[in-house]
């Protein structure tokens, strides 16, 4: 692992891009501002004083128009930026070009210690707040960030031809996985680093195939081009760890010529503050942050770690679900207490757990009524995954809904009662798991013939809440050669 | 003119030469590897025989799953100890 960040080959900016402000008072307005309005006569009482310098962010005739004051143009914003101004009116006091007193907002003591001016605005209130300076606009900061700043990102830049198409430019690179993606300017990539409070060049993870060590700004990249908006980032950040521990085995999961790939589940009150799908169609499309945080994790895997089908992705087949595949828990309609706590997380703890697994199956059954014929139908499917003479070598996800969940509910099942059940109904009977046994010629051997051999191992059935809250239907999303030789199931933790 | 942010490793793709072709097999060490899939050690009993017929002396390696890449230890340790190495396959 290298644990040495890219280095950085932005140029220093030049002393003489930063503007040099007039000693005495410095002001800044802007005309959309009510308080700016307000202390207009107060300003033309402070240049009878002192010498003033007013700049003026948004209209260059304020207040020029209805006062004497001679204000300077600073609708590109150079000075504000380069000054931090955050509110107007804001007022400096400056001595051989150095700032050496701020205030902002109209407050009258604070206007009479820095002018020196004494009895400013009798007929105004002694204190009122101002208004947002547009240099901190959040719609034109990163955009100002670019253009007067020293960049904080270290990607390489990618010039794009004025006659290129941006998005055929992203497909050529090699950059998509087949779909459009988002291209990556540094103002997206700045907005999208606003999600998190962690800084651009701190490292995230080591990511298989190439073992690349990405850092959060990498990851925000891909995060743009998968469509994911800045509240996603953390999720997609705990989910790049995950997948790239020892414990989940991305590289496996990718080399696999089994179908599977990532699934993300995603747990806390996160899911409701970015707005995630945890009811109808939990699993198809339609809502952006489902469909967008698992394709950013598998973005970071192809582009980062070089993980591309073909290459390293040797999948036979592969599944839809391989383009990204998150879904939230029900939480708020599930009798049971959420997956992540399964895992040692308090509920209320924002997680994403991450499963090696292949796309979901439905299971049918719209007429069982007590808790044991429904454990028996869900069973009976999950006997038949991958094949009824497979066994033991797969984990699985069960994701119960909302009508079917109700029969254990009102029975008194807990999770663990269903669990416990599902196992025991999934025991195989050896004699119908050996090879030729109906007539296969996969299974096991012989010797095990006169035993039962457990679908599942201790720890490989993990039950989930999501869904619509009409039909009587169940799911399994089954795993990928679980274990401590494969992939095992992981939760991380999302922070901020 | 766009300019977009590279979203990939950066990794300049950078030639290493080969290691020198062996002339002869003869007194030559020479690593087999076994990925841990199931029969892999068949194919390489095979390849032992035709190789060791030729002088080379073999030595056996297996990783720990066909999973998960090599660990750095035993790549390392093959390195040292090897003049060539065949990193087998069957399945």
């Amino acid at each position: 692992m290298d644990p040495d960040p890219p280095s950085s080959q932005e140029p220093e900016a030049s002393p003489s891009d930063r503007p040099t402000l007039p000693s005495g008072v410095v002001a800044f307005v802007k005309r959309d501002c009510p308080t700016c309005e307000l202390v207009i006569p107060v300003l033309q009482t402070i240049a009878k004083k002192v010498p003033l310098t007013v700049y003026t962010q948004d209209d260059p005739s304020f207040p020029s128009d209805t006062s004497d004051i001679d204000a300077i143009d600073d609708t590109d914003l150079s000075v504000s930026w380069h000054n931090e101004i955050e509110a107007v009116p804001t007022l400096l006091r400056v001595e051989a070009g150095q700032e050496v007193e701020r205030a902002i907002g109209w407050h009258r003591g604070e206007w009479e210690a820095l002018t020196g001016v004494e009895d400013l605005g009798p007929g105004l209130p002694e204190l009122r707040p101002g208004c947002g300076s547009l240099s901190v606009d959040p719609v034109r900061g990163p955009e100002l960030a670019i253009r007067f700043g020293k960049s904080k990102l270290r990607a390489r830049r990618v010039e794009i031809a004025v006659l290129e198409d941006e998005m055929q430019a992203c497909f050529d690179r090699g950059w998509s996985d087949g779909l459009p993606i988002v291209p990556p300017t540094e103002a997206r990539v700045l907005a999208m680093l606003e999600g998190t409070s962690r800084a651009p060049d701190e490292l995230v993870a080591v990511v298989p195939p190439d073992l690349v060590s990405c850092t959060v700004e990498k990851v925000a990249i891909n995060a743009v081009m998968a469509g994911c908006r800045p509240s996603y980032l953390p999720v997609v950040l705990a989910a790049v760890k995950a997948a790239c521990t020892d414990k989940f085995n991305m590289h496996g999961l990718l080399a696999t010529t089994m179908s599977a790939g990532p699934v993300l589940i995603v747990n806390g009150p996160i899911r409701k503050k970015i707005g995630m799908n945890s009811g109808k169609n939990v699993l198809g499309q339609g809502n952006r942050p489902n469909s967008t945080i698992g394709r950013a994790l598998q973005l970071v895997v192809r582009n980062v770690g070089g993980g591309r089908p073909g290459d390293v992705d040797r999948a036979t087949l592969g599944n839809p679900g391989k383009v990204g595949f998150c879904f939230a828990e029900d939480e708020e309609g599930s009798p049971w207490t959420p997956l992540s706590a399964d895992f040692g997380f308090d509920a209320g703890t924002d997680t994403v757990t991450l499963f090696p697994g292949e796309g979901p199956r439905t299971i049918f059954d719209q007429i069982s009524r007590e808790p044991e014929s429904l454990a028996r139908s869900i069973a009976a499917s999950l006997v038949t995954m991958y094949s009824p003479k497979a066994a033991l070598a797969f984990d699985a996800i069960v994701i119960v809904t909302p009508e079917h969940s109700r029969i254990f509910r009102e029975a008194g099942w807990s999770k663990e009662d269903l669990r416990a059940k599902l196992h025991e109904l999934t025991l195989i009977p050896g004699s119908e798991i050996v090879r030729g046994a109906l007539g296969i010629a996969e299974g096991f051997p012989e010797h095990v013939k006169d035993s039962s051999i457990p679908k599942f191992r201790p720890g490989g059935l993990h039950i989930v809440h999501a869904g619509g809250g009409a039909g009587l239907f169940s799911a399994i999303i089954a795993g990928w050669a679980n274990g401590e030789m494969g992939s095992q199931i992981v939760t991380q933790e999302i922070k901020s | 003119m766009t300019i977009l942010l590279d979203p990939t490793s950066e990794r300049v793709p950078s030639e290493r030469p080969r290691a020198e072709r062996l002339a002869t097999l003869e007194g030559q060490t020479v690593g087999l590897l076994d990925i841990a899939k199931m029969r892999g050690d068949l194919f390489l009993d095979q390849l032992e025989k035709r190789l060791t017929e030729q002088g080379a002396k073999i030595i056996r390696y297996r990783k720990p799953t066909f999973t998960k890449p090599a660990p750095v230890d035993l790549r390392h340790e093959i390195a040292e100890q090897c003049d060539a190495v065949v990193e087998a396959l069957a399945d």
